[in-house]
C-alpha cells in the first residue's frame, strides 16, 4: 500500500511539473499581456515599469525558473487584472465551485441510483425504457445548452406564463454565511434557491451516466449465486434489493462517482459561466479570455493536482470497500 | 432498453447466412428493428441535409454583410423583412441575420468541425493503438502511458487550454480536438488489435512470413476497424458538443463563421430581454444533431456488440 501511493505521488510531481513546463511555454507565446492591462493613452515610460513590475522583461527561462521557484512554495506570481496573488485568489474561489459540485453530485447520485435500480430490476417495463431513454438526453446534451434551458424555463418563461410562479435566480450565489472561515451559500434559503439551477445543469449529465451504471450494475449482480440464496433463504423482496444488492452495485458506483467529481469541477467551468456563479471555474475563462497568466498557470496546477489525488483516494476507497481487491498485486 | 431488441431475434439471426443473406442484409434488417435508432437516423440525415445544402436552401447568406439590413435585427420569428422580400420564420439576430439561414450555415460548420477532427484523431489514435498493440513491451507500455495520462484529464480542461494557447479560428478548434479525442481512440484500437493479434489469421499470415508492415496494416487494421467506427460514430456527437461549448465560451470558432454554439452565445444576451428565438432555436438545431447522432450509435454499439446475440 504504501510504495503503491509513494509511486503514484511521484507519478503526480512529473504530470505538474511537465503540465506546468507545457503551458507556461504555450501561454508565453501567446499574445502580450501588457497591451491588455495598459491603456493607449499610457506614456512611454509607464508601460516599460509595469512590464518590469510583472517581470515580464526577462528571458522566457528565465520567467519560468523563477515561476517554478515560486510555485514549489505555492507561490504563483500576481494576478495582472486583480492585483493579488493568484493562489489566493484560487482560493478565495474554491468554495463556490467544490459547493456546486458536491451539491450536484449528490443530487445525481440520490436521483440517478433509485432510476437505475429500477431499470435494472424491470429491465422490460415501459418505465424503465422511459428511464433509459431520457439517459440518452442527459448525457448527448452540452452543460451549457442544459443550463440554457433551465434558464428560458425557469427563470423567464414559466415567470411570465403563470401568473405568481417564482422566478429562479439565475446568476450569481446568493447571500453567503461564513463557516470556519469558507463562504458557503448552503445555509440560507436564497443560497439554496441560487444553487438549484446550476447544480440540476451540473447533475443532469453525471445523474444519466449513475443510472446507465446502477442499471448495468444492477442487471450483473441480480443472477449472482447469493441473490438466489437470500431469495431462497425468503427474504422479503426489499431486504434482498436493499441490503444484497445495494452493497454491491455500491461498489462501481462509489468508484465512478468519485472519478466524476473530478469531471464536474472541471464542467464547473461551463455551468460557472452561463450563471454567473463566482468560483473558479469563471475566474478560469475570464483570466483566459484576459491572458492573466498566472492565475490560468496557477489553476491549472491546482486542478492537477486536484485531479491526481482524487485518482489516489478514490482507488485506495476502492481497496477498502471492496475486500477483494488489493493494491499490492497492482502497485508493480 | 435495446438489447431487447437483440434479445428477440430468432436464434441464429446472427450466424453467418444461406447465399440471400449478405452481412449488409442482416445488418439493415438488425438496424431497422429498432424504431428509435430509425428516428435518431432520420434527425440525422434531415440535418445533414439541411447543413450541406444550406448554399441553396437558405433564405439568405448570412456570410453576405452587404444583404443584411441592420434595421431587421432581432425581428421576433414570423416577421417581415423591411425590404419585403423575405420572411424571417425563425426571427433575426443581434446583427440582423435571418436565424434559419445562419442555422443552416452554422450547422455546416458545426458538423464539418465535428466529422473532420474524429476522422483525423481516429486515423491518429488507430495508428498508436494498433502500433501499441502489435510491437508491445516498451513501445507499448509508453504510449499506454501518455494515452492513460491524457484520459485523466477532463476533455474540457485540455480543450480549454489548448485554445488558450492557440487563440481562436476553425483550425484551431479542429486541433483543440484532435489533441482530445485521439487517446480514447489508441485505447479502444489498442484493445481490439489486441484481440485479433492472437487469432488464427494472423498467425497464418506470419507462418507465410509476410512482412510486418503487411499484416499490420493489411491484415490487423481492416479487423479492428468495426468496433472503431461505432466509437467514431458517438464521437462525433462529443466533438460538436463540445465545439459547441468553446463557442459558447468565446474560445471557439471567430464571429464572422459562427458554428451552432457561437450563435446560442449570441442569443445568450438576449434571453433575458426576452428575446428567446436567438437562442432557442440554434440549440433546438444542436439537440437535434446530437440526440439523432446519439442514437444512432448507441444502437450500432448494441448491433456490433459480440456480446449481443452473435
Amino acid at each position: 500500500m504504501l510504495v503503491f501511493i509513494i509511486r503514484r505521488l511521484m507519478q503526480a510531481v512529473v504530470v505538474m511539473v511537465v503540465m506546468s513546463a507545457l503551458v507556461f511555454g504555450g501561454i508565453y507565446l501567446v499574445g502580450n499581456p501588457v497591451t491588455m492591462l495598459i491603456s493607449d493613452q499610457a506614456s512611454e515610460a509607464e508601460r516599460l515599469a509595469v512590464i518590469r513590475d510583472l517581470g515580464l522583461d526577462q528571458p522566457v527561462w528565465q520567467q519560468y525558473l523563477t515561476f517554478v521557484g515560486k510555485a514549489v512554495v505555492g507561490e504563483f506570481g500576481k494576478s495582472f487584472r486583480a492585483g493579488e496573488p493568484a493562489m489566493q485568489l484560487i482560493f478565495q474561489h474554491m468554495p463556490a465551485t467544490i459547493e456546486l459540485a458536491l451539491v450536484a453530485m449528490l443530487l445525481a447520485v440520490l436521483v440517478g441510483v433509485p432510476l437505475g435500480m429500477y431499470a435494472g430490476l424491470r429491465p422490460d417495463s415501459l418505465r424503465a425504457r422511459g428511464i433509459m431513454t431520457v439517459s440518452i438526453l442527459g448525457f448527448s446534451l452540452p452543460t451549457f445548452w442544459v443550463g440554457l434551458m433551465l434558464i428560458m424555463l425557469f427563470a423567464v418563461a414559466l415567470p411570465e406564463w403563470i401568473p405568481g410562479w417564482p422566478r429562479l435566480p439565475s446568476s450569481g450565489r446568493g447571500p453567503t454565511v461564513d463557516i470556519l472561515g469558507l463562504k458557503l451559500s448552503i445555509f440560507t434559503a436564497q443560497g439554496w434557491l441560487h444553487l438549484l439551477l446550476p447544480a440540476a445543469t451540473l447533475a443532469l449529465a453525471k445523474g444519466a451516466l449513475i443510472i446507465r451504471l446502477t442499471r448495468a450494475a444492477t442487471r450483473e449482480v441480480l443472477p449472482m449465486d447469493y441473490v438466489k440464496f437470500a431469495r431462497a433463504k425468503g427474504l422479503s423482496e426489499r431486504r434482498i434489493v436493499g441490503v444484497h444488492v445495494l452493497k454491491n452495485i455500491a461498489i462501481p458506483i462509489a468508484t465512478v462517482t468519485g472519478l466524476e467529481l473530478g469531471q464536474v469541477i472541471a464542467f464547473a467551468v461551463v455551468t460557472e459561466t452561463i450563471f454567473s456563479w463566482p468560483g473558479m471555474g469563471k475566474l478560469l475563462i475570464d483570466s483566459i479570455l484576459l491572458l492573466d497568466r498566472p492565475v490560468v498557470v496557477a489553476y491549472l496546477v491546482v486542478i492537477v493536482f486536484f485531479l491526481v489525488m482524487l485518482n489516489l483516494v478514490v482507488d485506495i476507497l476502492y481497496s477498502v470497500l471492496d475486500p477483494r481487491v488489493r493494491l499490492e498485486a497492482q502497485g508493480r | 432498453m435495446t438489447d431487447a431488441a437483440a434479445d428477440n431475434m430468432p436464434p441464429g439471426a446472427g450466424r453467418a447466412a444461406p447465399a440471400v443473406e449478405t452481412p449488409w442484409r442482416r445488418f439493415m434488417a438488425d438496424f431497422c428493428a429498432n424504431r428509435l435508432a430509425l428516428f435518431g437516423l432520420v434527425l440525422v440525415i434531415v440535418v445533414a441535409a439541411a447543413a450541406l445544402l444550406a448554399p441553396w436552401l437558405a433564405p439568405q447568406n448570412p456570410y453576405d454583410i452587404a444583404k443584411l439590413d441592420i434595421f431587421d435585427s432581432k425581428m421576433p420569428p414570423g416577421s417581415a423583412s423591411s425590404d419585403g422580400t423575405l420572411t424571417y420564420w425563425l426571427g433575426t439576430d443581434g446583427q440582423a441575420r435571418d436565424m434559419l439561414s445562419a442555422m443552416m450555415y452554422g450547422m455546416r460548420v458545426s458538423l464539418l468541425v465535428g466529422a473532420v477532427s474524429v476522422v483525423v484523431a481516429l486515423a491518429i489514435g488507430t495508428v498508436v493503438g494498433l502500433t501499441a498493440a502489435f510491437f508491445g513491451g516498451r513501445v507499448d507500455a509508453f504510449l499506454m502511458r501518455c494515452v492513460d495520462i491524457q484520459l485523466s484529464f477532463p476533455a474540457i480542461l485540455v480543450a480549454l487550454i489548448l485554445l488558450a494557447v492557440l487563440g481562436q479560428g476553425v483550425d484551431k478548434v479542429l486541433y483543440a480536438l484532435i489533441a482530445v479525442q485521439w487517446a480514447y481512440f489508441a485505447r479502444a484500437a489498442r484493445a481490439a488489435a489486441l484481440v485479433e493479434r492472437e487469432k488464427e489469421y494472423v498467425e497464418a499470415a506470419r507462418c507465410l512470413a509476410l512482412p510486418r508492415r503487411r499484416i499490420l496494416w493489411r491484415h490487423l487494421l481492416p479487423n479492428c476497424l468495426p468496433p472503431l467506427i461505432v466509437i467514431a460514430t458517438v464521437e462525433v456527437a462529443h466533438a460538436i458538443a463540445l465545439e459547441a461549448t468553446l463557442s459558447f465560451l468565446g474560445l471557439g470558432v471567430p464571429v464572422t463563421e459562427p458554428s451552432l454554439g457561437k450563435l446560442i452565445a449570441n442569443g445568450f444576451e438576449f434571453l433575458m430581454a426576452g428575446k428567446y428565438w436567438i437562442a432557442l432555436f440554434p440549440g433546438l438545431a444542436l439537440a437535434m444533431a446530437l440526440i439523432g447522432i446519439n442514437l444512432v450509435g448507441d444502437h450500432l454499439r448494441d448491433i456490433l456488440n459480440p456480446r449481443n446475440a452473435r
